[in-house]
């Protein structure tokens, strides 16, 4: 199916499926423990070996030599595999950083050994085992702060207007800096992989949002041919970004499967995990605004910097400025700096988690030299038109009814309106809120239906469920379009074998992969108008049956002789990005107590106002937005990888030394969904949301401790001894 | 239920220094041949292909490996097998089915208290302890009054369950879920 | 992880004697810390000594007024007695205040007071650190180096490592007295005041136990009365080890003790510093932490070791 213009009227817009509350149809097998997740999986094959990995120890630096003989002898080894044994083995595109092979290394916890023996103890002793000699590169910097002074002129990402003059004539300016730490994904599942050689075809079982990258990736770098590859991936214990490319887990069990002749399976361990893998990256970042005496923006500026491994883009935070809010006259500069800390990517949001985190206390600040409500001044400046190209619209904006529900909600106009006017006890009461932005992009999305004799289908999408919700609204999708109770369809993903799907990422999962299901279901009602030999349009579905100008026919009755088989796949034409800009839209409003002595910061309340299309299922989209603004709870408060800025790695690197919220962090958390409809977005007019919920939520609480506290942050996280100097004394 | 005998070390290697252990997990009587190594969770894991209980961080810093012994929840990575012999092992096998959930696995289900699931088995395990420990007036660190009896309340659910961390952030979720079971039991 | 061997002890003096007989022998109750340290090999012991079997876990009345607590009462047990949260809620509220429920289940009286520092070159062995190999030098003491969560006072320039527990805060607080049985049968009482050793070039060395010494119980002198407190700070509210936190006991008339957790290698209290208490809590900081030396990254907790103090005096 290709979708090459808005949709019109369609089945979903008369849903009884689609949008309505359906509780996970894999709960059931969560909360039992029954859902199997990679390293679990007794189940597909016998005679598994354990492999346990080795880290380099330095950032940067050629291996002398790796000693395996002790741990060659090491009860229950079977085999040993050295990054010196291999040559420099070929990167996918997507990976930044090399994943193993050849004596190069580019940052602390690199891949580097891997010992595979018959049992976890006897692996993880053995590695301790092996001594490794560097020549150690000196003198590295990583010290971003340092390059933010030193940095030069760039070449814009895009320039509209003319900037300095805008801003050197306009009635109000405001220019700030502003630093976001490195954040790491800490998913609760580790990486982990087992894989399995049947001559030169190999299996992974694994963690993975997206099977065919991970397919693609795995034929480059292990050279293979992919249809020689298989990759399942049925429950994924968390990703956020972290599981979308090809990591060492995979790269490592492969080899080690094929070294040692047997089914081998990895797990990343936890204190590996934040140095070997990729991270949110770090960033400083500079804002100017400025504005007419009304509070029109005039001219605004983006300049954000971010350390990267070279050929990587660094954290790209200037994203969502290009079209958030109006202005003519626009700067957007990005400086990636070259520095071999562990690979910066993708994690929730790239780039405007951490963008948002700086221009939203910005557009706070901006309010506040105008002497404006912050809902009010961001309202004043929303757009309609893509700022850079006003020919492009946006195809469904509804950000100032985010502004004014969300205030509505929230008491807002009862917010204390002078920084450090409220107090409750020994507790200063703040509120603040944020405008939240992210794009809606999609991807090709394939699936397959099976209609079995008893009535029920079978969807078959090589789609993840990483906690989205993809089972379920999948299975509410071919529910909707088939005429099924959920009870009927019977959901299976995460393996290559089914046909590619957009997979888990970039809030793009479940727009397109509904969206493709629902290509192939509507396959699925043609092959059946054609057995009737009816226009499809003739029919309809539902009850189990369908229905046409006679008697209704239950819809098993198609197969009884053999299953009724469609694919399809859905294709996004150019005219969604050509003509439009496709984005959701929010706004977060946090009401928090200081501490007046001790600077503890405890939330009160929360809520998210959320424009997203369609929301197909309202029961995960608000677990999707309540985690995010968790996680910005983590961003705002606590989450900062800690760098030794000295010897190039993250020194916090397990879960005790880099928190993130625990239960007694998270208040009372509302959402609103704004019941909108994005025709351009995709046919069932929805956008992504799992990624929404998270940006602008630490900006709420940084503006929050503001008006609490009078103390501006610019710095995260915002810990308790960054509030003392606006603190009363003791 | 008939016990059986199960191993997590190779046998043939003597280098290794091996316990047996028995232990009654979910009331099925085990006997295991561990390597000392081996933790409870290892050994439930790899041994008794007992997999719901998760192995998140090893160290004691998730809580996705929350089962009870002998009726109190521990973290089973930072326990020795081999120091287990004649326990009463309870994982979340042993909660529910996916048939027959106990009911705060319902609950979990019905408030959507969970989204990757990888520490649902753990948060679990955490909550029906801890409406228990509040029941025998445990105290914790939101306890306002330690001489009085504790109250079931949000505040002592949500520090309570600190121990168990979701990345996914369902803690308002799995707050109502529990509240849900304290209210439905008490 | 090594491979160990194992047993369980039968005794207290026959868990010293093997103690002693063993080389590189650790004796496991808990395990929480331990079993943490040994799988990335901080800690290698060659045998270990189970002595969960010992009873030694009850809390029973000493002659003179006090508690004796069994070197085995689990964290939730000691927290949840009867007299500890009447005659010592200090105690209660620093145990309530650490670790997580299932933590505190399986943690131990002495296991606690044994906990090991939390920094991460000590947690990282590629990095240099003189507590795990004397001599290697202090990963983070060089320049770049990340130390807000660790000592600003008591520290060396071998070491600057803090004492993670808070038990130890509230033993420290009342005065508790830490028992022993060496491996040649005899007892003695350590003071919680010498139990912890500073580090000066010897960081190794973190308490007073000789080879093989074995913690039977810690006792507790009679009750002092007094308004009771502990008050924790952390960047997120529970399962997070301390920045920093105050152990405070207040007299009707003013007078009373403080101690630190946190910030120092060992519990923190100086004598003179209690002395201050009816000045405030500046001038009891201002004496606790007169010799403080931190990075510049810890130099809040100097500051909100301050306003803490200040606080819990107020909110009395």
């Amino acid at each position: 199916m290709k979708f090459t213009s808005p949709a019109t009227e369609t089945i979903f817009d008369t849903s009884t499926v689609v949008g309505k509350a359906t509780h996970r149809v894999d709960g059931p097998l969560k909360v039992s423990g029954r859902a199997p997740y990679a390293y679990e999986r007794h189940d597909v094959i016998d005679g598994q070996l354990v492999a346990y990995p080795l880290g380099a120890t330095i950032a940067k630096g050629r291996i002398l030599s790796i000693d395996t003989q002790h741990a060659k002898a090491a009860p229950g080894v079977h085999t040993i595999i050295t990054t010196l044994e291999y040559d420099e083995l070929p990167k996918d595109e997507r990976n930044v950083a090399s994943l193993f092979g050849g004596d190069k290394v580019v940052h602390y916890h690199q891949a580097i050994a891997a010992v595979v023996a018959d049992s976890f103890e006897q692996a993880r002793a053995a590695a301790n085992l092996i001594t490794v000699k560097y020549d150690i590169e000196q003198d590295l910097d990583f010290d971003l702060e340092r390059q933010w002074q030193q940095r030069g002129t760039v070449e814009p990402v895009s320039a509209t207007g003319d900037f300095a003059q805008a801003f050197q004539s306009a009635a109000k300016t405001l220019d700030r800096e502003y630093r976001t730490p490195g954040h790491s994904h800490a998913m609760m599942e580790p990486h982990s992989t087992l894989a399995h050689w049947d001559g030169d075809a190999l299996t992974i079982w694994t963690s993975n949002q997206m099977i065919a990258w991970n397919r693609e990736a795995l034929a480059v770098t292990l050279g293979l041919e992919e249809d020689n590859i298989r990759v399942d991936s049925p429950y994924i214990g968390g990703g956020f970004g972290s599981k979308l490319f090809l990591r060492s887990d995979a790269v490592l069990a492969a080899l080690a499967s094929k070294a040692s002749g047997r089914p081998v399976k990895l797990a990343l361990p936890r204190p590996f995990v934040m140095n070997n893998t990729t991270h949110r990256g770090e960033t400083i970042q500079r804002i100017r605004i400025g504005t007419d005496a009304q509070g029109h923006i005039t001219a605004i500026a983006h300049t954000a910097m971010s350390p990267t491994q070279p050929g990587g883009q660094g954290e790209q935070a200037t994203d969502q400025t290009r079209q958030f809010y109006a202005g003519a006259n626009r700067l957007i500069e990005h400086h990636p700096v070259e520095m071999f800390l562990p690979e910066s990517n993708a994690m929730r949001a790239p780039g405007e988690a951490s963008g948002l985190m700086a221009l939203e206390i910005a557009m706070d600040e901006m309010a506040e030299v105008l002497d404006m409500d912050p809902v009010a001044f961001r309202a004043l400046n929303d757009t309609q038109v893509d700022p850079e190209n006003p020919k492009r619209t946006f195809s469904d904006r509804n950000f100032t009814r985010c502004l004014s529900e969300g205030a509505r909600a929230f008491g807002w106009h009862d917010r204390p309106q002078t920084p450090a006017s409220r107090r409750d006890g020994n507790w200063l009461i703040g509120m603040g809120m944020a405008g939240a932005y992210r794009g809606s992009p999609v991807l090709t999305s394939g699936a397959r239906v099976r209609l079995q004799a008893n009535g029920t289908v079978i969807v078959e999408t090589d789609m993840t469920d990483i906690g989205t919700g993809s089972y379920t609204i999948i299975a509410q999708t071919a529910a909707e379009v088939m005429g099924l109770p959920v009870s009927a369809i019977d959901v299976r993903l995460g393996d290559s074998n089914f046909p590619r799907s957009a997979g888990s990422g970039g809030q793009f999962g479940a727009p397109s992969s509904t969206a493709g299901v629902y290509a192939a279901c509507v396959k699925l009602r043609e092959m059946i108008a054609q057995k009737l030999q009816m226009p499809e349009a003739e029919l309809s579905f539902s009850d189990g049956a369908v229905h046409s100008a006679g008697e209704p026919q239950l819809i098993g009755t198609f197969a009884t002789d053999a299953e009724l088989v469609a694919e399809d796949k859905i294709e996004f034409g150019k005219f969604r990005s050509d003509d439009h800009i496709v984005s959701t839209f929010g706004a977060h409003f946090v009401e928090l107590r200081v501490h007046a002595l001790t600077g503890e910061i405890r939330l009160n309340r929360m809520l998210a106002v959320c424009d997203s299309g369609r929301i197909l299922n309202p029961i995960t989209a608000r677990s999707q937005v309540i985690g995010g603004m968790v996680m910005g709870v983590g961003a705002a408060m606590m989450e900062e990888m800690a760098v030794d800025r000295t010897q190039g790695f993250f020194a916090n690197h397990d879960l005790a030394g880099y928190e993130v919220p625990v239960h007694m962090d998270i208040p009372s958390q509302e959402v609103i969904f704004l019941d909108t409809l994005d025709p351009v977005a995709t046919p069932m007019k929805a956008k992504g949301i799992g990624e929404l919920g998270l940006c602008g939520v630490a900006a709420a609480v940084a503006n929050a401790a503001y008006n609490a506290t009078g103390v501006r942050l610019r710095d995260y996280p915002v810990t308790l001894e960054k509030l003392f100097p606006g603190l009363p004394k003791v | 239920m008939s016990p059986s005998d199960v191993s997590t070390a190779p046998p043939s290697d003597t280098d290794i220094p091996c316990s047996s252990v028995q232990l009654t997990v979910n009331g099925t009587a085990q006997t295991l041949t561990v390597d000392n190594r081996t933790t409870l969770l290892d050994a439930l894991r790899e041994g008794l292909h007992l997999t719901g209980t998760k192995k998140g961080c090893d160290h004691g810093q998730c809580g996705a490996c929350t089962v009870t012994v002998n009726g109190r929840r521990i973290n089973s990575c930072l326990s020795l097998a081999v120091m287990h012999d004649g326990d009463d092992v309870t994982t979340i096998e042993g909660v529910g089915t996916p048939d027959a959930l106990d009911p705060m696995q319902a609950a979990f289900v019905e408030h959507d208290g969970f989204q990757c699931g990888y520490c649902t088995p753990g948060q679990i395990c955490s909550a029906k302890a801890v409406l228990e420990e509040i029941r025998q007036n445990v105290p914790s660190h939101v306890t306002k009054n330690l001489m009085e009896t504790i109250p079931i309340s949000e505040t002592e659910i949500r520090e309570r369950m600190s121990g168990n961390i979701c990345r996914c952030g369902a803690y308002a979720n799995i707050l109502a879920a529990i509240t849900q079971v304290a209210e439905g039991s008490a | 992880m090594k491979t160990f061997t194992y047993e369980k002890a039968r005794d207290p003096a026959q868990a010293a004697a093997l103690a002693a007989s063993h080389k590189d022998a650790k004796f496991i109750a808990g395990g929480t810390n331990l079993l943490d340290l040994m799988k990335i090999e901080v800690e290698t012991p060659a045998h270990l000594i189970d002595v969960n079997g010992l009873g030694l876990d009850t809390i029973t009345p000493t002659q003179d007024g006090g508690l004796r607590i069994g070197a085995l009462v689990r964290n939730t047990d000691l927290a949840a007695d009867a007299q500890v949260r009447r005659d010592y809620p200090v105690l209660t509220r620093a145990l309530v205040a650490g670790a997580s429920g299932q933590l505190r289940n399986k943690a131990t009286t002495a296991g606690n007071l044994l906990q090991r520092t939390r920094c991460p070159y000590f947690y990282d062995t590629a990095q240099a650190c003189n507590k795990r190999t004397p001599g290697a030098g202090c990963a983070a003491q060089t320049p770049g180096a990340v130390s807000r969560q660790l000592g600003v006072i008591g520290t060396s320039a071998a070491c600057i490592a803090t004492h993670p527990s808070d038990m130890a805060v509230g033993l420290r607080v009342l005065d508790a007295v830490v028992e022993t049985i060496l491996p040649d049968g005899s007892r003695r009482e350590i003071p919680i005041e010498t139990f912890h050793k500073l580090p000066g070039q010897t960081p190794h060395i973190e308490n007073a136990l000789q080879p093989g010494e074995f913690i039977t119980a810690v006792s507790l002198p009679a009750p002092v009365g007094g308004a009771q407190s502990y008050r924790k700070l952390r960047d997120r509210a529970s399962y997070a080890f301390a920045l920093i936190s105050v152990a405070l006991i207040r007299h009707p008339d003013g007078s009373g003790r403080v101690a630190l957790g946190g910030v120092a290698p060992k519990p923190w209290r100086l004598q003179a510093a209690d002395d201050q208490l009816p000045n405030g809590a500046s001038a009891v900081m201002a004496t606790l932490l007169e010799h403080a030396n931190p990075t510049a990254a810890n130099a809040f907790k100097i500051e909100l070791a301050e306003r803490t103090l200040a606080a819990m005096l107020a909110e009395e």
